[in-house]
């Protein structure tokens, strides 16, 4: 079996986003688990519970990671799927940029939801 | 001189039924993958900033996922969240070489199309 020599913490070769792709999938899977148990243990029942659940530091920096993560991973995701079906170079770049730009938005859009209004 | 490099091998069968397991997995974790970047994504956070944002916006979609119809159409989509995850999961111990063999990679792929599955039918039975 020929084994793959570099480094993946050297220069990147490409194996940049396929590490990252990983790395990000499990903050998520840690913030699914954690999320789900906190739901489970003490579901929120009314707005000031859902509310205050959200109002910890802890929690609303946890969330903000997670969908963090959770952009980069789909950003890794989406253009995976772009390269395998779309070949014109031209069309790839257009939906590249939609998928990037739509994504970019969204993590604002999530840091504003989390901190905005207060 | 170095000869032509070997064609790859292709697979042409593409009809659902007739993939094996690890086949089913992977096409259903692109698929939800991409449903989970739209429409998932963005109604996530339109939820989110809507729930959060006043306790009108909170008390109305609490009563509209208070819905049967409602409630089924996001176990729907909660099964796109629970494969991804199960799919992304036996990946990530691929990735590390547990249970690369046929027979253990097959076996793998079945657990996770079974769990993913499972769980949610456990978030339905905790909805209802």
């Amino acid at each position: 079996m020929k084994r793959y020599t570099k480094n993946p913490v050297g220069a990147h070769y490409g194996l940049g986003d396929w590490l990252l792709q990983r790395l990000t999938a499990v903050v998520m899977a840690l913030y699914t688990i954690g999320f789900a148990a906190c739901l489970l243990m003490g579901p929120p029942s009314t707005y000031a519970d859902w509310k205050a659940l959200f109002a910890g530091n802890f929690v609303r920096l946890a969330t903000m990671f997670f969908f963090a993560a959770l952009l980069y991973h789909a950003w890794v995701g989406m253009r995976d799927i772009v390269m395998d079906y779309v070949k014109p170079t031209g069309i790839r770049l257009g939906l590249q940029t939609i998928i990037g730009g739509a994504l970019f938005f969204q993590l604002i859009w999530a840091a504003s939801i989390l901190w905005g209004a207060r | 001189m170095s000869s032509a490099p070997k064609p790859r091998p292709r697979y042409y069968d593409l009809n659902l039924a007739h993939l094996p397991p690890p086949g089913l997995v992977s096409i259903f974790h692109r698929v939800t993958g991409f449903l989970l970047f739209f429409p998932v994504l963005p109604a996530l956070l339109y939820l989110l900033q809507a729930t959060l944002g006043s306790e009108q916006g909170y008390s109305r979609w609490r009563d509209f996922f208070a819905q049967g119809g409602v409630k089924l159409v996001l176990l729907g989509f909660i099964w796109l969240y629970a494969h991804h995850f199960w799919a992304g999961i036996r990946y990530l111990l691929l990735d590390v070489h547990w249970g690369i063999d046929k027979a253990p990679a097959r076996a793998s792929a079945n657990a996770v199309l079974a769990l993913g599955v499972i769980t949610t039918l456990l978030i339905g039975w905790r909805l209802w």
